[in-house]
């Protein structure tokens, strides 16, 4: 099977790869998928409070080169994006960008899943937070149901 | 003949190759299992077999056909030679998937009044499991055995699996996934004792390690060209003429050749590069067996030794010497192939499989779907040399170093996360 350049690019090229502390509150993590289906994203949001405003993106990914593009590209994407706005990035952008065969399409809904993913799990964060002091939340992972 | 007809372009997809600084030709080749390239010795024996003697086997009475079908025969003496068995007890056929194929029918149909039990192993080729469930419609019961840890069958399940009713034992010899040796001479024997007949699918065996149909109590033997070194589409089949005598009902009817067993007129520059493919084997596996594990071992010692949580899948002792099934722990197959571009190599990922399913293989020795998903079949082979074993091993290595960078299962492992403990949410399909 042949890929795009695209996808090659970001496989060879992965932009915006690490972690960042999933228990500051500034930073929301998803993490989608499941090891059993060859496929598992993390990614992670640091957002300004005042503005919602993603400045800061990251991700890891294990999966093929179509599932790492995808999530290369989402990182990309969401950056400079307010939280409603990056809720707004659709697979389907995904799939056109990295021109991505059916096969791999499910790689470009486990991206969408991760945004989606850090989102909610940044949103949690603000609603805690705002009564009482901002507790940090060790080693939660917040799961998201994913086609498998 | 004409001599100044034009060739048009053909419309097929070049592979691109480069040389390395230190002499290495890339794409490096080293999916033996999947096929092999044509020796060039066996080229040469066949190239007068298209144009000058071109005859049929059945033309009985011109020296076109009389030099075709001398060498059929010649070809057939060396296949029975390698496997120790006559030559009148090989039945040509278009490969693997036929040799299969009319093994098992025929044998199911021709003994049909004796039984309809047939055992086989979970682990056995589609040609087999295909046919098999094919049978099953057609009121066959087909028991599965389930493999080992390690991929062997155990010998007490198939003890323990056979019944009044059992007409045929089908394993295989060598699995092409995992390269594991299935103990085909104490199946025979347990066979023999029994008076089942004993298919073997012995296509990634054959060339590769000694098969001999006598000594292991055989009845039944595919063969295919292309895995040692012969061209694709011809394939034999080892039928046992005595001790028992061994009847199939034919799945191709027509002109009656290869004694009724296999109509339809011989591709003889086929049968010519199997035969020569054969006799290449006899004489070089020895010394060949020998070069090609030291490649293997080397490969397998050179990553083992500089990376950790790799997993070999199968037996280390019952295996093909050019077989090499790694699993890299927390990298998935596809995109290990991917950075790994300049080399082939298969994974049983689900990802490079159509059905995107990992590997049923892997499954069944009980390696998780996680690690099926990371694993790598490496398969070396006749023309493979050291310094490609070193320069794979370096890629591999680099290439699983980067992608646990970028793994997060490989970061969560090292925090200590119980990856089996944490709640994927992910739901089927």
């Amino acid at each position: 099977m042949a890929y795009s350049d695209k996808v090659i690019d970001h496989y060879n090229h992965p932009r915006n790869v690490g972690s960042m502390d999933k228990s500051s509150t500034d930073v929301g993590t998803g993490l989608v998928g499941a090891p059993e289906c060859g496929d598992v994203m993390k990614l992670q949001i640091k957002v300004n409070p005042e503005t919602s405003v993603i400045e800061d993106a990251k991700f890891k990914t294990f999966g093929c080169g179509s599932a790492i593009a995808s999530s290369s590209l989402a990182t990309e994407w969401v950056k400079g994006k307010t939280i409603h706005e990056a809720l707004q990035i659709k697979n389907t952008e995904i799939v056109k960008e990295l021109s991505l065969p059916p096969v791999k399409i499910h790689c470009s809904v486990l991206a969408e899943d991760a945004i989606r993913a850090a989102i909610g799990d940044w949103k949690k964060k603000q609603d805690a937070a705002k009564p009482a002091e901002v507790q940090a939340q060790q080693n939660r992972y917040w799961l998201l149901a994913s086609s498998c | 003949m004409s001599t100044d007809v034009k060739t048009a372009t053909p419309a097929t997809q070049e592979i691109e190759q480069r040389t390395t600084a230190n002499g290495i030709k890339l794409p490096i080749y080293m999916d033996n299992h999947a096929t092999t390239p044509v020796d060039p010795r066996v080229l040469e024996e066949m190239l007068p077999y298209f144009m000058e003697k071109f005859g049929n086997a059945a033309s009985r009475n011109h020296p076109f056909g009389w030099a075709a079908e001398e060498a059929v025969e010649l070809s057939r003496e060396r296949i029975a030679k390698l496997i120790g068995a006559t030559s009148k007890e090989i039945i040509f056929t278009s490969g693997a998937t036929e040799s299969d194929n009319l093994a098992i029918k025929g044998v199911a149909e021709m003994y049909r009044e004796k039984g309809n039990h047939i055992i086989t192993a979970v682990t056995e080729h589609k040609a087999v499991l295909d046919t098999c469930k094919h049978l099953e419609k057609y009121g066959f019961r087909v028991t599965y055995l389930p493999v080992q840890k390690d991929g062997l069958v155990d010998l007490d399940d198939l003890k323990r699996a056979m019944d009044d009713k059992t007409i045929l034992v089908t394993i295989m010899a060598a699995n092409n996934e995992i390269g594991v040796l299935q103990p085909v001479a104490e199946i025979g024997k347990l066979c023999r004792e029994r008076g089942v007949i004993f298919h073997t699918d012995a296509v990634q065996a054959i060339g590769k390690v000694p098969v001999d149909v006598n000594k292991m109590n055989i009845d039944v033997a595919s063969i295919t060209a292309h895995k040692l070194y012969g061209p694709k589409g011809v394939g034999a089949l080892y039928v046992r003429r005595k001790n028992p005598r061994v009847q199939l009902v034919p799945i191709i009817d027509g002109g009656g050749h290869e004694r009724g067993m296999r109509s339809g007129t011989l591709n003889i520059p086929g049968i010519v590069g199997l035969g020569k493919a054969c006799a290449i084997a006899q004489e070089e596996m020895p010394q060949e067996s020998c070069k090609i594990a030291g490649l293997r071992n080397r490969l397998r010692d050179k990553i083992m030794g500089r990376l950790d949580e790799v997993y070999i899948n199968g037996s280390t002792e019952h295996r093909l010497p050019g077989n090499l099934n790694i699993s890299f722990a927390y990298v998935e197959g596809e995109s290990l192939l991917m950075g790994i571009n300049d080399v082939a190599v298969s994974s049983g990922s689900a990802c490079t499989s159509a059905t995107l399913e990992p590997s049923y293989v892997l499954k069944a020795l009980g390696t998780g779907d996680d690690l099926a998903h990371s694993s790598i079949r490496f398969g070396i082979g006749r023309f493979n040399t050291e310094a490609e074993v070193d320069y794979v091993a370096d890629r591999v290595i680099e290439t699983v170093e980067r992608l646990r960078e970028l793994s997060p299962l490989y970061e969560m492992a090292k925090e200590g996360v119980d990856l089996k403990s944490v709640k994927w949410a992910a739901e089927a399909h």
